[in-house]
């Protein structure tokens, strides 16, 4: 009696112990993995942009797509108008959540890629990218002050879309440039890579990514926000002591 | 060579804002101004935030007006007493200005006020330099032409509270004194200024001054007027950049020596013409900025907060 219970048991209880590591080897097998190759960036003295490599690495054939977001915030978009001749930013509509910086690049274009609903779902393109307005406002004012901030946002460099930026090799790797301005935020940033095939996606990882001031401009800009009765008083003091500096130079000369 | 600056939030070129301290230090040289009113809109040209330029360019001043005041106070050029009264009314006047500055900022306004307040202040000074200049130069023409009266006596010296500057050999209402210095307190906070191509007219013109006094008296007090505005803006906006306001010190202090050597050898009336001509200059690009379709109709500010 017990030895015939005590088998089946054992054997059962073996299964449960191995079954995660039998199930686990083909799901490691992911379909795509992918790294940055810094997952920082330090805003220092020099800083005037950098860029920074996503590579990674599928299991076959098949479309990439990199989306690259940073920090959310509320945004006011202001329009000017011509009032008594001069311009004058007249109405303005608040944004939230715009996202600080957004940089889209793909193996081609997006468009043979997949379709509409597929790259709306994951926002893939600067169109596609949901932009809330605050308040209850009529769409074509919500479209127009849209294409305003998207404008703005696209010359000053920080949303951009690089189609055929990705290069891949032997089907296998892939590798991109993600460029980041001498303005970039800081804060933090996601970079989402998504194989395709045939017009769906078969895989998706997601890395993180911290754009920080570092250095002399850390200090400054965060003692300027922590203590900012302190830094105007050193402030004065500094332009004081180079005043009486330059005047006590310039006398002895 | 671009370095980043942290308050700022952006990079520029060394190079070229060396440049810019040291043309506009010389300019301050040649002419005895502050120079504030030529680098804040030569900054935002450059792409520096409106708000970023004007707490900065306190900040410069600051250094720039010691090495003046140090040098017209051992001169003896600086009317203590008088700088006081005007330092008063430049308080209040500045700490207004900084909380007017803010309101206005979040408004999304501040931006057109100051090029108004450039092209407005810039216009009526630089027209009437130009006008002196060229009375002063006919009346060298024409020797023995009718003088001015020394003292006209005006319903400003019917008012209450009466002084006397000894120093200045005045004696007037101390609301005259304490009016110039609010009104200039205001503008130099809102223009990121010290406000001496304002007060040095107005202290010749309206007080009636003798002009031996007049650069000392407003260099002294631009010191202490454009410290309350550092310290205000750090506090209320944290818009001052003290490394941009170094790079600028730096090259201006140099400039303003060369220019104080170029000044000695010109004559006084064809100074004030010539600045007169800089100064409609800069007025007449701000103007330009405000009526010019610009670019894109569209700015950017940062939401929430309020």
């Amino acid at each position: 009696m017990r030895a015939r219970l005590f088998l089946p048991m054992l054997w059962a209880a073996l299964w449960a112990g191995l079954a995660p590591f039998l199930f686990a080897v083909p799901a490691a097998a992911k379909p795509l993995v992918a790294d940055l190759s810094s997952r920082q960036i330090e805003i220092t003295t020099g800083f005037t942009g950098t860029s920074l490599l996503l590579f990674g690495a599928t299991d076959g054939p098949g479309d990439v797509v990199i989306v690259v977001r940073g920090p959310r915030r509320e945004v006011v978009v202001r329009r000017k108008e011509r009032i008594g001749g001069i311009w004058v930013n007249g109405s303005e509509q608040r944004f939230e959540s715009v996202p600080g910086y957004y940089f889209v690049a793909s193996s081609r274009p997006l468009a043979d890629i997949a379709g509409e609903a597929i790259l709306n779902r994951h926002q893939i393109g600067i169109r596609r990218l949901p932009l809330p307005a605050v308040g209850s406002v009529p769409a074509d004012r919500v479209k127009m002050f849209r294409t305003g901030l998207v404008e703005i946002k696209q010359t000053e460099g920080l949303f951009s879309v690089a189609p055929g930026r990705i290069a891949r090799v032997e089907d296998r790797l892939f590798r991109a440039d993600v460029t980041f301005p001498a303005n970039v935020p800081t804060g933090a940033y996601t970079a989402d890579v998504y194989l395709f095939r045939g017009g769906v996606v078969v895989g998706s990882t997601r890395t993180t990514l911290a754009v920080r001031k570092a250095g002399l401009e850390a200090a400054v800009y965060d003692f300027a926000h922590r203590h900012s009765a302190i830094y105007g008083i050193l402030a004065i003091v500094i332009a004081l002591f180079a005043g009486w500096l330059a005047g006590a130079i310039f006398r002895k000369v | 060579m671009d370095i980043y600056f942290p308050i700022a939030e952006m990079s520029l070129n060394v190079l070229v804002l060396l440049a810019m301290g040291g043309g506009v230090g010389l300019l301050s040289g040649m002419f005895g101004v502050g120079g504030g009113f030529l680098m804040t809109p030569l900054l935002i040209f450059s792409g520096v935030p409106p708000a970023v330029a004007v707490g900065t360019e306190a900040n410069q001043v600051v250094a720039a007006s010691v090495s003046g005041a140090l040098a017209h106070w051992r001169r003896g050029n600086v009317d203590i007493k008088m700088g006081v009264v005007l330092l008063i009314g430049g308080f209040a006047g500045s700490t207004a200005g900084v909380w007017l500055f803010t309101w206005l900022r979040d408004l999304g306004q501040i931006d057109v006020v100051i090029s108004l307040c450039y092209v407005t202040f810039l216009g009526i000074v630089g027209i009437l330099m130009l006008v002196e200049s060229a009375r002063a130069w006919l009346r060298t023409r024409k020797p023995g032409g009718a003088r001015r009266k020394l003292h006209t006596h005006t319903w400003m010296h019917g008012l209450p509270f009466k002084m006397r500057f000894r120093r200045s050999k005045l004696y007037i209402s101390a609301l005259l004194p304490l009016t110039i210095g609010a009104v200039v307190g205001v503008l130099s906070a809102i223009m990121g200024v010290g406000g001496g191509f304002v007060m040095v007219p107005a202290m010749i013109y309206l007080l009636g001054m003798p002009t031996s006094v007049v650069v000392g008296t407003s260099l002294f007090q631009i010191i202490f007027v454009t410290a309350n505005v550092t310290f205000l803006q750090s506090v209320n906006n944290q818009t001052v950049d003290v490394l941009l306001a170094l790079t600028l010190i730096a090259s201006s202090v140099i400039g303003a020596q060369f220019g104080t050597m170029i000044g000695a050898r010109l004559r006084s009336e064809q100074l004030r013409g010539l600045l007169g001509l800089v100064v409609l200059a800069v007025g007449l690009r701000v103007a330009w900025d405000l009526v010019a379709v610009p670019d894109s109709l569209f700015s950017l500010g940062i939401g929430g907060g309020h």
